[in-house]
């Protein structure tokens, strides 16, 4: 409704302020409501049998066994789960990846499904079910799968983006290419030149809450779903369409969320949960264990990365080129057309190229994690800028400072920048104390930058004004950082009252229009765009209702403060009214108050950070401890700080468990070694210093507030960053993801033995 | 499942003697209720020893210490003559899991558990730690690292339980030291280990040593050599690199997602090492 995005410069008096979060008392209780804490009178308990094979042909379910233990109300296969994707490829993936139709492709994947009275019941069951699998050769490694040979996971797959179709299928479903110039001219102008190549682990996105819903689908062909997810409507959709269900009549309501980080964008169990309650005429309750989480939820792509970067003697990169080959699981992804695209983002580049390829794997599909695909590229590319400063002779700050791109810069990936803030950011490191800060022995300091695109996408929210002028404000966008304390602000922002008087809420998914899923750092960001714009369209309806208070025209009543003010020379001696006073009234002047958005939040601001971490290494054991560390990142306008400082942390801190310890291991058998918290190695608070965080604010052209998303980004830098500090402690530069200890130890010894 | 609260030692040993069907006996529960969880054991009986007298007591005696097998690690942190006269025992004791399960675990479940990476085991073993056994033929005293047969797998006999720990009484001049590694700082499972205990004499010089490496073979190793290395030494600079180089040389690793032969190899004799100078140090050399 004519709702102008354009940043405008105001004094703000809610925004920038750190109020306590409507869900913390809550929380730090342990009242929330999580996933697993929704219950139903009658629900039977659902656990999913998964496959033990990496790779292997599904011949034959017999369920006869089960079904006839007392107990057991419902048992599925994929037979339960018809083809309704009509055509639809990616979302035939994911009928696929929920059950398995035809083969079995990873460790973990599902291949039928129970509902009994109760969970050891539902465990027996599962063990009466005979698989008769024929195991086929598998291939979990990503340069594994490129080779020729490599056993095929799926025949019907041959590489898109080559000029030519190729006559053979492979493992690789796609090439991507991205960049501009003429690199091989480029190099020809260099003095120096870096070449080098780097693989990292699989990670998972470590959420402390397993996927956990309860579904309920009843006679009349409805059906309700409870679940912890990123994204209620886009669950909806999902499920409706896998069910053959009209979405409208698939109704999720979604639960608070102990972490997702991307991982929660992405179907499941729910389907799964669906089918059973569907089949046994009863709600089902299904919570993934810990070891299913890892078996057969997230995690992120495994990677193999070449890169190449040229520069003169006066530090001008001259051509930067790589090649980047990232896993996708079973199932066809654009994961490393993602990486390929952010590889070169922070530059300002003549030459650059860059090539992606997505290579199917026997290890679990592929989900988002947090700047998804962009960590990996980032390890490899600011590696190699370290490396060349070095060989430059420059320091790295000022190397990069050099080479940063700018607003009206061409990016690597094609769109040209507006006002960004990789510069502000390299400039704030620069003059920042840890710079200065000495360091002792065995210990040394790296820096990283790092990108991430930010997304908008669809929003739809309803703010209520109550007759005792408090705002209810309905959001469809899920909490995952605090975001209903930060449209709260937004609100009272823009309506002039005190933050104590919004109270926002996440409705389900039939109290609003759609809305995207809070990914791409889209929440705060698109939804508080949603937010002002039906702040405004309530203002309107307020100052209408004033007007008829007053019997003046709309158009001399002014929003002021919270109050309706009466303008020009004939209305000078009304006194103003307050929103409240305004609602009190609004059962005599048409009703409700209400103000209400639906909108497409475009231009999402490109985020930069950049990191600077101190780290020690033991020489003897090859241990690495993180010192200090301090994450410098452009935040547009930081809407609520503390949140936005939690997010730098969070990201920070998820990128140091990725560094250091944290990979999926595959055992030759092609079966997951590590599936639980003892042996995949998150970081401990007792690992993590405090991680401190600078908050730099480049408005955001497209945003009224000037506001950028916020949640990705710090997973970006730390990758590199402390490998770069490992680099300078300990004078070896590890090119392989995690730097655990018996990586570093046996770089330690090569290196000492020369 | 049938689970059961004996108060007598004597009616745990006998109703695990006489049941026919898989039994499981619960202490802290700290590895016993995990491996239920996670479907790896579904015990018919469970025998909890929790309300057996005396089993709940760290006693001093004439002799030494005496550990009940149901006293909880943090209760060990809690003694302060027991932490003063085996420090590598107790900070051994208080590195099994974390905080949390500090108050649950016992040395005796960790003991029993047979895991080669257990963290008191070594520690106990380096102490000269011996197991009181309780069967249906009575009572055995044996040293602690002749209780596990292989990962999982104790040399028990049906029906018995360990009921307490042994340690002796110190003489003066006397320390001892436990060191793990792990990847994290804590809530972490040994990738390798060592164990160190020293008495001196009136000169300094190591007059007994006892070395045990947790981790490094299928059970937790009692490294003999490694102890002729020590003994007579004021833990110079040659002897503690030939103390890394046997310790090193002792172990039978494996590859696992935990670490690597070679990293095992090396760090056990890091470790060693550093344990060592600890234990000296503790037993008032200089």
């Amino acid at each position: 409704m004519n709702f102008d995005p354009r940043y405008s410069t105001r004094n703000f008096t809610a925004v920038g302020t750190r109020p306590i979060r409507p869900d913390g008392i809550d929380k730090v209780t342990g009242r929330a409501r999580y996933g697993a804490d929704f219950n139903m009178a009658g629900q039977l308990v659902g656990r999913i049998l998964r496959s033990p094979h990496a790779h292997a042909k599904i011949k034959k379910i017999d369920t006869s066994k089960a079904e006839k233990l007392p107990g057991v109300k419902a048992v599925i296969t994929a037979a339960d789960l018809p083809d309704h994707t009509n055509g639809d490829a990616a979302m035939y993936d994911i009928l696929d990846n929920c059950m398995a139709r035809k083969k079995a492709l990873y460790d973990g994947h599902a291949v039928a499904a129970v509902a009994a009275i109760d969970a050891r019941t539902a465990r027996q069951a599962l063990k009466l079910i005979e698989v008769d699998y024929e195991v086929l050769a598998h291939v979990t490694d990503v340069d594994e799968a490129m080779k020729h040979g490599a056993p095929l996971i799926n025949d019907a797959v041959f590489t898109e983006g080559l000029e030519e179709k190729p006559v053979k299928p492979s493992n690789v479903t796609k090439r991507s290419q991205f960049g501009h110039g003429d690199v091989h001219a480029g190099f020809g102008h260099a003095d120096f030149v870096v070449e080098r190549s780097f693989r990292t682990e699989q990670t998972h996105q470590g959420y402390i809450e397993p996927h956990a819903c309860v579904a309920s689908a009843n006679a009349d062909g409805t059906a309700d779903l409870w679940v912890c997810t990123q994204g209620h409507f886009v669950y909806r959709q999902h499920c409706a369409q896998l069910l053959g269900m009209d979405a409208s009549k698939l109704r999720v309501t979604s639960s608070e969320i102990g972490g997702g980080f991307g991982g929660k964008t992405h179907v499941w169990a729910e389907p799964v949960a669906l089918a059973l309650s569907r089949k046994a005429g009863r709600p089902v309750k299904l919570v993934m264990t810990r070891d299913e989480v890892f078996r057969a939820s997230g995690p992120t792509s495994a990677t193999s990365i070449d890169v190449r970067i040229g520069a003169r003697k006066d530090g001008t990169i001259t051509a930067a080129e790589a090649t980047l080959r990232y896993s996708c699981g079973p199932y066809a992804g654009s994961w490393a057309e993602v990486g390929a695209m952010t590889s070169f983002a922070c530059y300002r580049l003549e030459n650059v190229k860059t090539v992606g390829y997505e290579v199917l794997v026997n290890r679990p599909k592929t989900a988002a994690y947090r700047a998804p695909s962009a960590p990996m590229a980032a390890f490899a590319v600011e590696s190699a800028i370290d490396e060349l400063a070095k060989m430059v002779g420059m320091d790295p700050v000022d190397f990069r400072i050099k080479n940063a791109a700018q607003e009206g810069t061409r990016s690597s990936y094609g769109p040209v920048y507006g006002p960004i803030g990789i510069g502000p950011t390299l400039e704030a490191v620069k003059n920042h104390p840890h710079m200065k800060a000495p360091l002792g022995k065995n210990q040394g300091r790296g820096m990283a930058c790092g990108f991430w695109f930010n997304f908008g996408g669809q929003t739809c929210t309803d703010l209520n004004i109550g007759m005792d002028g408090s705002v209810s404000l309905a959001v469809g966008t899920i909490d995952v950082g605090g975001s209903r304390a930060s449209l709260s602000l937004i609100a009272a922002e823009e309506l002039g009252i005190a933050y104590e008087h919004v109270k926002a809420v996440v409705a389900d998914t039939s109290s609003l229009g759609y809305n995207d899923m809070t990914d791409g750092s889209r929440g705060t960001f698109s939804t508080s765009m949603a937010t002002i714009s039906a702040a405004r369209n309530a203002i309107r309806t307020l100052r209408e209702r004033a007007a008829q208070m007053w019997d003046i025209s709309v158009d001399d009543v002014a929003w002021e403060h919270g109050h309706a003010v009466a303008r020009g020379e004939k209305h000078g001696n009304l006194g103003k009214l307050s929103l409240k006073e305004i609602a009190a009234a609004s059962g005599t002047t048409g009703g409700p108050i209400a103000g209400h958005s639906e909108l497409v939040a475009d231009g999402a601001g490109v985020s930069f950070a950049t990191h600077i971490c101190d780290i020690e290494v033991d020489p003897e054991t090859g241990a690495t401890r993180v010192l200090r560390y301090t994450v410098v990142q452009d935040a547009g306008k930081a809407v609520h700080p503390t949140y936005v400082e939690g997010q730098y942390q969070g990201g920070a801190a998820q990128g140091i468990g990725w560094a250091l310890n944290e990979e999926y291991i595959y055992g030759k058998d092609g079966r997951l070694q590590n599936a639980g918290f003892l042996d995949y190695r998150i970081p401990v608070c007792s690992d993590l210093p405090m991680i401190d965080t600078q908050i730099l604010e480049i408005p955001n052209p497209n945003h009224p507030y000037g506001v950028r998303g916020v949640g990705e980004t710090s997973i970006v830098p730390p990758l590199a960053a402390i490998a770069n500090a490992l680099s300078n402690a300990a004078g070896v530069r590890m090119t392989h993801i995690p730097m655990s200890p018996p990586r570093v130890l046996a770089a330690l010894e090569a290196a000492r033995e020369g | 499942m049938r689970y059961i609260r004996p108060l007598s030692i004597e009616d745990a040993v006998g109703t695990l003697a006489s049941s026919a069907r898989t039994a499981a006996i619960l202490a802290g529960g700290s590895d016993l209720l995990v491996r239920m969880k996670g479907g790896f054991v579904e015990p018919d009986l469970i025998v909890d020893i929790k309300a057996v007298p005396g089993l709940g007591d760290v006693q001093e005696t004439a002799e030494g210490f005496r550990i009940g097998a149901a006293v909880p690690s943090a209760v060990l942190g809690e003694n302060t003559a027991l932490k003063k006269a085996w420090p590598g025992v107790v900070e051994a004791a208080r590195l099994i899991g974390s905080k949390q399960v500090q108050g649950r675990c016992t040395i005796v479940g960790n003991l029993c558990n047979a895991s080669p990476a257990a963290d008191s085991v070594p520690a106990m073993v380096a102490a000269g730690a011996k197991a009181v056994i309780v069967g249906p033929s009575g009572r055995r005293t044996i040293p602690v690292e002749t209780v596990p047969a292989g990962p999982g797998r104790t040399t028990l006999a049906k029906g018995e339980i360990i009921e307490a720990i042994l340690l002796d009484k110190r003489p003066p001049h006397a320390g001892d030291a436990y060191l793990r590694f792990i990847p994290r700082t804590e809530m972490d499972i040994a990738v390798v280990s060592a164990g160190v205990n020293l008495t001196l004499d009136e000169k300094g010089a190591v007059k007994t040593a006892r070395v045990a490496l947790g981790a490094a073979a299928p059970t937790v190793l009692l490294v003999e050599e490694a102890a002729e290395v020590l003994v007579g030494s004021k833990l110079d600079e040659a002897t503690l690199e030939r103390l890394a180089k046997v310790c090193s040389g002792a172990c039978r690793p494996i590859d696992d997602k935990r670490g690597t032969i070679e990293f095992r190899r090396k760090v056990a004799g890091v470790l060693a090492r550093r344990a060592a100078v600890t234990a000296y140090q503790r037993a008032g050399g200089k």
